[in-house]
């Protein structure tokens, strides 16, 4: 189990490594000269030539990149051009922002999802499986942005039951508060990933009911509930964990598009402004750190799939 | 509480219907039999003649599609068709419990071994110490070794062998009076089949447990059981004591199925198999007279309008047929069939040698250990000749027969030569010629085949890639290819998913005969077909062979059936070749022990008593090899032989014991005719 972990986790360093190479060559051949766009169409030659020196542009782009790469792993992640502050000091935040949204979004997401889907696979063909699939497909094909607006314009606009920002309020900044303005985020959240968790929980379940384990269960007397308690939930909620926890990089690192409708000062909503300002320090950053997020979070996956299931366990002992 | 005169489980004119696509097929037609406290009854028939689903509904557990439109269950005299679920559970509970086949998928893959059988005590209130105590308990009366290991265990950690005798551990733990076998032995090794069939009459000898014994295999059902009940097309046609069933089977279908199987020593030299003609009905066809008449010979006018009853053959012995008396001597069913040839091009003389195979070895690196799957097997076929590979699952069978085709690259050292030509080790650098020299036909055509292709397509790519025909050719030659393998014309369009098992089986050779191979490695081509239809492709590959000369490299666990069409056997065990030779030879003796051994394991389908020489423990681990005779831990032989201390520590040279008979083993020929004949 252990040499299954150290593996897993050197992978997923050369993959962050790759990531890193990505990001920055991509960020590095973006358009536009970033002196002209900060110092002005104007400024004289000298002027961008001392810029370029100051900001360290004019070295070769492997010594940018391992200035990059070494401040990254000290901590030192270089100064926006934006802000003129350090990266961190805007990051930060902005990830705590981030997290939050997406705990409060998975713990809603999550078990609704779950419970959808074996609902739906109990009831395999009936009416209740029928409105839940089809139900969760259709709303999974509208783009999150479009629930939001909706959203807004039906509770927050029309109701007054949500707020329409989900930055929670200055003079009242305790915990239910918070939760209360991410509410409505998340609800478009899962109006988007309920057919999509719902459907791989609903297949996970119905191949363990049809399992011959199952039967055997059925067949030793046990009722149909102890049985689809004991032996099909485990089994079938395997694929499900999985495919949960690649989606929690989704939420934790790129919803750029329900910040933006919801004006919440997260992850998203930084990395869209440093896109538009060519803010390179902090977007190469932004960039990777999502990057970081997702990879992070594979491994989380792959681990708690491995734990949860003998087989893949076994074999990553022997 | 049962009486003597109560049977434990009693069928009233059962009828059972499928709903498919709106629709409800017939799948039992008034089935009625009953079985006594403590005595064992089989099934037999057919797959998808209904003896599975006789078997579930008797648990009162039909598919979710199925359901019971007439008749009655009754278990020990109380008719179990209308209780409640929570009174059908609580007879699971205590009384009726199943073994099925399939054990590795019947277990659940993530709880251990241990909790899943204290489940079952759990469930008739046992503490939780107390049932794990118990469920240990249970494993060891199911003589598995070190239960309190295999307690701790995953399903996937288990041998079949295991897997079934935690099954069965699982299903009398409830004591039950009533035990439902569903094909239990299926799958498993002959030796293993054999070790699990012992245990259940040990079992049975001291449970007094009523058994209701489902099998396709009629040597299974003829050892184990006092009563046969034979299902055709749902229908119960014919029933009796198995003595008087087998040797004097008065229903026409019982009468084909025991002729299709080869056994008593038929050789394809001497005589063809009988088959069944046609196929059964499709589910749910519905008959106005006998449900067997399509494919009688004995068929009238009357077996087509009037169902017939059942006929008293004797006492104990009851047929549902016009014509019981004239059934065991129906006129013999053997197709003729004329085959266009497949390859005029290889006209070699048969019996000059073809296929030379020297000390090919296979090592495979698994979990960092090395283990050696095949070791310097040497082999010789000659040209129209069938050699045939016996040996347990792990003896390196399949792998001897992925080197021969290149599909797995040999160690160094090891040389293949087909009709004197060197081969190269592998595949992808072999030529056309070659890759069409040597097909293979698996076990499982439904795997083997394109599914989105048509049967014509499947075929004519073949053609085309291995001859070099231009697409109008090709097609042509795949048309002729596969009335050859008697395809009908009208099938040639569909694809495989349309098709029954053994006519996919035709086109799986169909394509492996389309490069007009002098070698067609055959691996367990009949183990996934009925008995009937095994008779059919058996016969076919035995026509091809005789037509043009192929050479067949045959690998099946059921040695009733290579015996029937191989000229040479090997026996192999872990890799080695213990035992090769003649045919005749091989299966007649004196035979190397293991031989003796596998052979002595089947069950016998003429009921002759024969003394089981078992071999003890499982089969070591390839990666650690025994020293000496790899066999000697588990030798049945080797006590008392005078030689065990050659045995323990020199591995015995296959040595060429009489002419033409190589045997690996230390112990004398002489000797072993001696005790072998004792």
């Amino acid at each position: 189990m252990l040499r299954f972990v150290v593996k897993r986790i050197g992978l997923s360093i050369m993959t962050l490594i790759m990531v890193s190479l990505i990001v920055f060559l991509m960020t590095s051949i973006l358009p536009g000269d970033i002196a002209k766009q900060t110092l002005g169409r104007d400024a004289s030659t000298e002027a961008y030539e001392i810029w370029n020196k100051e900001k360290g542009f004019d070295k070769p782009l492997v010594v940018q990149y391992g200035r990059w790469m070494g401040g990254v792993v000290t901590g030192d992640l270089g100064i926006s051009l934006q802000y003129e502050q350090p990266v961190s000091e805007i990051l930060g935040p902005a990830a705590g922002k981030s997290a939050q949204l997406a705990i409060v979004a998975l713990i809603l997401i999550a078990p609704i999802s779950i419970l959808g889907g074996i609902a739906a696979a109990m009831n395999r063909g009936k009416k209740v499986d029928r409105v839940l699939t089809v139900g969760g497909l259709s709303a999974a094909v509208i783009p999150e942005f479009v629930w939001a607006v909706v959203l807004i314009l039906v509770f927050g606009v029309a109701i007054r039951a949500f707020p329409v920002s989900a930055f929670p309020d200055e003079e009242n900044p305790n915990i239910f508060n918070s939760i209360y303005h991410l509410l409505l985020p998340s609800i478009a959240l899962l109006f988007v990933l309920f057919g999509y968790i719902s459907r791989i929980t609903r297949a996970g379940v119905i191949e363990a009911l049809d399992s011959d384990y199952m039967r055997t269960a059925v067949l030793k007397g046990l009722s149909r509930k102890a049985a689809v308690f004991r032996h099909v939930l485990r089994n079938a909620l395997l694929p499900t964990i999985a495919v949960i926890a690649t989606q929690v990089p989704y939420l934790a690192g790129g919803l750029i598009a329900i910040e933006r409708v919801f004006n919440y000062p997260g992850f998203g909503n930084i990395l869209l402004d440093a896109v538009i300002a060519r803010d390179f320090p902090l977007l190469q950053t932004a960039v990777f750190l999502t990057g970081a997020v997702i990879i992070c979070f594979q491994l989380i996956a792959d681990i708690l799939f491995a734990v949860l299931n003998p087989r893949i366990r076994q074999r990553v002992t022997e | 509480m049962s009486t003597i005169n109560t049977p434990t489980l009693e069928l009233r004119g059962l009828e059972v219907a499928y709903t498919v696509r709106g629709i409800d097929r017939q799948v039992l037609r008034g089935v009625s039999f009953s079985i006594a406290p403590g005595e064992a009854y089989g099934l037999v028939g057919e797959s998808g003649c209904g003896k599975s689903t006789a078997a579930f509904a008797a648990m009162r557990y039909l598919p979710r599609n199925g359901k019971i439109t007439a008749g009655e269950i009754f278990f020990e005299g109380k008719n179990i068709v209308d209780i409640a679920e929570e009174d059908v559970a609580q007879l699971r509970r205590s009384a009726i419990s199943m073994v099925y086949q399939n054990p590795a998928t019947a277990l659940n893959p993530t709880i251990r071994i241990g909790k899943q059988i204290a489940e079952v005590f759990a469930l008739s209130g046992a503490s939780k110490s107390d049932a794990m105590a118990m469920a240990q308990d249970a494993l060891t009366k199911v003589q598995i070794s070190d239960p309190a290991k295999v307690m701790r265990r995953y399903a996937h950690q288990l041998s079949g062998g295991m897997a079934q005798r935690v099954v069965i551990a699982m299903a009398l733990a409830s004591n039950p009076r009533l035990l439902v076998m569903d094909e239990p032995t299926t799958g498993l090794d002959a030796t293993v089949e054999a070790e699990v069939l012992d245990l259940v009459r040990d079992l049975r000898r001291d449970t007094g447990t009523a058994v209701l014994f489902i099998s396709h295999n009629l040597g299974v059902i003829r050892n184990m059981c006092d009563r046969v009940g034979v299902l055709y097309a749902g229908a119960l046609v014919e029933q009796g004591a198995t003595a008087d069933l087998f040797d004097n089977p008065s229903h026409p279908y019982t009468v084909g199925l025991l002729r299709c199987i080869p056994r008593g020593g038929l050789h394809k030299s001497a005589e063809r198999l009988d088959t069944i003609p046609g196929t059964p009905p499709a589910l749910g066809t519905h008959f106005d007279g006998c449900v067997f008449s399509a494919r009688c010979a004995l068929v009238e006018d009357k077996c087509r309008t009037v169902q017939p009853q059942m006929v008293n053959i004797s006492d104990s012995h009851v047929a549902r047929c016009f014509h019981s008396d004239k059934a065991i001597a129906i006129p013999h069913s053997i197709e003729k069939i004329e085959i266009k040839s497949t390859s005029k091009e290889h006209s070699a003389i048969v019996g000059e040698s073809l296929l030379n195979v020297s000390h090919l070895s296979k090592v495979f690196t698994q979990d960092g250990h090395q283990v050696r799957v095949v070791n310097d097997v040497s082999l010789t076929l000659g040209v129209g000749e069938t050699l045939g590979l016996v040996g347990e699952s792990g003896s390196g069978k399949t792998t001897i027969a992925k080197l021969i085709l290149g599909l797995v690259a040999p160690e160094d050292g090891g040389i293949i030569t087909l009709d004197g030509k060197g081969l190269a080790k592998t595949l992808n650098r072999r030529d056309v010629q070659d890759v069409g020299a040597m097909q293979i036909v698996f076990q499982n055509p439904d795997q083997a085949l394109n599914r989105r292709h048509s049967v014509t397509r499947i075929v004519s790519r073949a053609v085309e890639r291995l001859r070099g025909f231009n697409v109008s050719d090709a097609l042509d030659r795949a048309h002729e290819l596969l009335l050859g393998m008697r395809v009908e014309a009208t099938l040639h369009s569909a694809r495989p998913v349309q098709l029954s098992g053994g006519l996919k089986q035709r086109v799986a050779i169909a394509r492996a005969f389309a490069g007009a191979p002098q070698l067609v490695v055959c691996d367990e081509p009949t183990s996934a077909l009925d008995v009937s239809v095994q008779a059919a492709i058996l016969n076919l590959l035995v026509d091809l062979q005789k037509q043009d000369g192929t050479s067949f490299i045959f690998i099946s666990h059921d040695l009733g059936v290579v015996r029937y069409i191989s000229d040479k056997i090997a026996v192999l065990y872990l890799g080695r070749v213990v035992e090769f030779g003649e045919s005749n030879q091989v299966f007649q003796g004196p035979h190397h022990p293991y031989t003796e051994a596998l052979l002595s394991s089947v069950p016998n389908i003429d009921g002759s008593s024969r003394k089981r020489i078992p071999l003890t423990g499982v089969v070591p681990n390839p990666s650690n090899p025994p020293t000496g005779c790899v066999l000697h831990p588990r030798c049945p032989r080797m006590t008392g032989s005078g030689v065990e201390h050659l045995c323990t520590s020199t591995e015995p040279a296959l040595n060429e014991v009489e002419p033409g008979h190589f045997m690996r083993c230390h112990i004398p020929l002489d000797q072993l005719r001696k005790v072998q004949t004792q």
